[in-house]
């Protein structure tokens, strides 16, 4: 009985995919217990919830492990029925929200790598993330024909696309101060900026966000990492 | 019709597109859902055909490419990853079709790899089945249904395709 409805998140608070599941929880009022992973030390427990990709998240429900992160949304989406439905019903807007979530997972891949590279590396980096950027943007107008919902209708319509953006790229103003280039911005990204704008003032996304300086930080500490081992 | 990744498989339905092949399945399974359903309607049960899925479109592709590319130890190793990628996936149970006694997502999401095996195994000289029996029982099981088999595409032709791409990519 102890187990009957119990919800426990494995994660790390700088992994964006870990935020992802964190912000479906906090949206939809779900009740969960939190346990932080240290990547460097994965713990046996999550080696065993985990067995195949050895990563977070990782959510148990009854007993029962779910990974990777959109189908632990969709799960959460599934099983959880109060709340803001995470998906649409109909099933052609689902595929869109589908796609982009998971397109949005090649544009943090290519900022990743403007995190990771100096020089030329960096300017072909930075070429590309613009690029994709730039058709997320196209898309998101597809989505959004009317503009960004307020922070009142977004409160009741919030979908896993919007999650992942938040999540993905909430930290581009950290991002920017780390590395000295806008990519994303009201300028060249409006959307993708008023859509980040609104989902920060839902109370629920608001009660867990991370510092700013405390993002910057871990910011520059990666890319040290990165560059350093890149060096040696 | 695909302005961001300029891929097939696009489906076109009333006029509109939907791309990415999981994402398409599983719209075709919504929208026509009173048919056969591909995902089983139990949320857990569905998590774990998504995951599974997920972990095939992430690891297989590549691994495959890799056999047909490469030589000599290089291909060994491809060869060995390929074998154990399977096995994780013939490990999934004891059922008829991965989630139950219908044909379903998953068995969608792999039987179209099924059609390389035989390229595969004649370009890497290895059998595929003495080391995954369980997986091409599974595997011709699926054959059986006229639903599959007209719509897989023939080994042979794959084979020959390969060995056409091998000998354009300059890996002899």
């Amino acid at each position: 009985m102890a187990e009957q409805n119990k919800v426990i998140l494995y994660g790390t608070w700088t992994r964006p995919y870990v935020k992802r599941v964190e912000l479906a929880l906090k949206v939809k009022g779900i009740p969960y217990e939190y346990v932080e992973e240290d990547l460097r030390n994965k713990s046996p427990m999550l080696l065993k919830l985990n067995p195949i990709h050895k990563k977070v998240p990782v959510l148990v429900h009854n007993g029962k492990a779910i990974t990777e992160s959109l189908v632990i949304i969709e799960y959460i989406d599934e099983t959880w029925k109060t709340g803001p439905r995470l998906l649409p019903q109909d099933p052609y807007k689902r595929s869109q929200i589908r796609f982009w979530a998971s397109y949005i997972q090649q544009v943090f891949e290519a900022l990743v790598m403007v995190l990771k590279t100096i020089g030329e590396a960096q300017e072909k980096a930075i070429k590309e993330v613009s690029e994709k950027v730039k058709l997320l943007e196209a898309g998101l107008k597809g989505l959004f024909p009317d503009g960004i919902p307020s922070v009142d209708e977004y409160s009741k319509n919030v979908t896993l696309l919007d999650l992942v953006i938040l999540a993905n790229l909430g930290g581009y103003e950290a991002q920017e101060e780390v590395l000295g280039v806008k990519i994303i911005d009201s300028e060249k990204t409006p959307l993708i900026v008023s859509c980040i704008t609104a989902l920060i003032d839902l109370p629920a996304v608001k009660e867990s966000r991370m510092p700013h300086e405390k993002v910057v930080a871990f910011l520059k500490f990666f890319r040290e990492n990165a560059l350093n081992s890149a060096a040696a | 019709m695909n302005p961001v990744h300029k891929k097939i498989p696009v489906l076109i339905h009333n006029g509109k597109p939907v791309c990415e092949s999981l994402i398409i399945v599983q719209y075709i399974d919504e929208v026509w859902k009173d048919k056969a359903p591909l995902l089983p309607s139990d949320p857990y049960q569905r998590a774990q055909a998504r995951f599974w899925a997920d972990f095939i479109d992430k690891k297989l592709y590549d691994a495959g490419r890799k056999i047909w590319t490469t030589k000599g130890e290089e291909q060994e190793a491809a060869k060995k990853e390929y074998i154990e990628i399977l096995k994780v996936l013939e490990e999934l149970g004891d059922k008829p079709y991965f989630m139950g006694e219908r044909l379903g997502f998953l068995d969608i999401a792999l039987i179209t790899f099924y059609s390389w095996f035989h390229a595969y195994e004649t370009l890497g000289s290895f059998s595929i089945e003495a080391e995954c029996p369980k997986l091409i029982s599974w595997a011709k099981r699926c054959m059986q249904k006229e639903s599959v088999s007209k719509s897989l595409a023939d080994p042979k032709k794959l084979c020959e395709f390969l060995v056409e791409m091998k000998k354009r990519l300059g890996v002899e």
